[in-house]
């Protein structure tokens, strides 16, 4: 039998996109493989270490684990939607700023999870902060910096007069 | 993996799809488990039938005296459930420690059930609890006490081509003069699977001056969360407190078949720990039911 594509139609990264799918195909390869944007890594590919986490509808999920189709009508946030090289994302900055980066591959999973906390708790306490984070594993930094600089972002997104991000 | 993706938006229709797919179709809620056992091939389908968009499966509420939870309740919103917290924190407590945050956003009690594991969290917790799951088919409905959802050599006693769960319910301990509390151990706080957990209910009279009932489930020490129905009534009839507890985890443990692996440890260390972990729930129980007076 013939594997029927549908077409899917839902928003990323704050534009409509419809793409031709196959049942099978998981938004980790539809966004990678299909649509190019690979800001979203693969790192364990079974839901163990958030290398691949998205946004849908405000909660962090494991791409790498969620069926493309369940995304129709829904809005997915990747990396490449929190901010660009010249307009960074107060979190982007944040990990630059405090060291929070060293080889980079877990850093799209960790700026979505922490950008779902911030979206929900503008002042996370520290606990807070490591428990949004604990789905997502980094084998360089030892975390320290990582958790520093989500809750710088927390003070500049508090304080937009600290942050050099325009508004989009 | 598969040919096709159905995506009811009614019960009737996501069981009329697995009638068609004559057993070769299985429901797919959050996909956690389900995704990687059909990349892996433990699972060859031809089709899935994704009921995430039949809303109405998706709620946690207190209804004639018992706590009703929709199969699509995810683990999120369970930890989170201010009525869970209040009447049931063993369950509230049990999908807290679930995966990640990730997997909680998106893992849902019916697949924890379903997928049959003798370590399931939140099953575990729901058995202490007596729940009882509502099953439906194109046949009918049917209420099932959770137990009776497993075969005894493991796995699902439902029939995954025909059936779904669509509803747990039970009677919040507090109602009836008990309390529970749910206990785990893992390598680490966040994404780790339990070297054991355990969720236990007691209950007292009216003065608390002697066990009426009890409930005992372990996990993984068997096939399937396995209740300790000795170590249950060991407690049963006598008083609470620390006499009886001990003699209770200890019967417990003796319960528990454990294997030997080489991720969880080996099978003396958790019988030991069995033992351990079972006390300090009786224990916990029993602070909650004493400070309530
Ligand atoms: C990285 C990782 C960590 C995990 N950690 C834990 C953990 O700590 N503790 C734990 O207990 N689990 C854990 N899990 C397992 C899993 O997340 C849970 O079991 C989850 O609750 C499964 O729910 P789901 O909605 O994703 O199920 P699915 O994968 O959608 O379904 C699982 C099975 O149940 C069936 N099913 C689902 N819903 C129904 C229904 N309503 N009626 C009939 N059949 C149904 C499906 O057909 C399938 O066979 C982990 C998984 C991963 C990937
Ligand atoms: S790639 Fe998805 S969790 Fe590791
Ligand atoms: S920076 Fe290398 S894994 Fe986190």
């Amino acid at each position: 039998m013939d594997k029927i594509k549908k077409r899917l139609s839902f928003i990323l990264n704050h534009k409509p996109v419809t793409v031709e799918v196959e049942p099978d195909t998981l938004l980790l390869d539809l966004l990678r493989e299909t649509l190019g944007l690979t800001g979203t890594k693969r790192g364990c590919g079974e839901g163990e270490c958030g290398a691949c986490t998205v946004i849908i509808n405000n909660e962090a999920v494991n791409a790498c684990l969620y069926p493309a189709w369940k995304v129709e009508n829904c809005r997915v946030l990747t990396v490449e939607g929190l901010g660009t090289e010249e307009n960074p994302h107060p979190l982007q900055e944040a990990f630059l700023e405090a060291g929070a980066v060293q080889c980079g591959f877990c850093t799209p999973g960790m700026l979505m999870s922490s950008y779902a906390l911030l979206q929900k708790t503008a002042n996370p306490a520290e606990s807070e902060v490591k428990e949004a984070i604990s789905g997502n594993l980094c084998r360089c930094t030892g975390y320290v910096k990582i958790i520093e600089a989500i809750r710088k972002a927390a003070q500049k997104m508090n304080d937009p007069s600290i942050s050099k991000r325009k508004e989009v | 993996m598969f040919e096709k993706y159905y995506k009811p938006v009614s019960l009737e229709e996501a069981l009329s799809r697995l009638d068609d797919s004559r057993g070769r179709a299985r429901i797919i809620a959050g996909g956690t488990d389900l995704v990687l056992q059909l990349q892996n091939r433990e699972i060859v389908l031809d089709a899935v039938v994704d009921i995430t968009a039949i809303e109405q499966l998706r709620y946690i509420r207190e209804e004639g005296g018992m706590i009703k939870i929709g199969a699509l309740t995810t683990h999120s919103d369970m930890a989170g459930s201010p009525l869970l917290k209040r009447s049931a924190s063993l369950l509230s407590e049990a999908a807290g420690n679930v995966g990640s945050l990730q997997i909680r956003n998106v893992g849902t009690v019916g697949g924890n059930v379903i997928n049959a594991q003798p370590a399931a969290d939140t099953a575990v917790a729901l058995m202490a609890l007596d729940a009882m799951a509502r099953v439906v088919s194109t046949a009918g409905e049917r209420q099932v006490p959770l137990g009776e959802l497993y075969r005894p050599e493991g796995g699902t006693a439902l029939d995954p081509g025909r059936e779904i769960v669509t509803e747990f319910s039970f009677y919040p301990p507090a109602n009836g003069g008990g309390s529970g509390a749910f206990n785990r151990l893992a390598r680490r706080k966040a994404v780790a699977l339990p070297v054991f957990n355990t969720a236990v209910v007691i209950w007292t009279d009216q003065d608390q001056s002697y066990l009426t009932d009890a409930r005992i489930i372990m996990g993984p020490v068997a096939r399937i969360p396995f209740r300790a129905r000795e170590a249950e009534k060991v407690l049963t009839g006598n008083p609470p407190g620390e006499h009886y507890f001990r003699l209770a985890a200890a019967q417990a443990a003796g319960e528990a078949k454990p294997r030997d692996s080489y991720l969880r440890g080996s099978a003396a260390y958790r019988k030991k720990l069995a033992q351990v972990m079972v006390l300090r729930a009786l224990t916990k129980a029993w602070d909650g039911l004493e400070k309530r007076g």
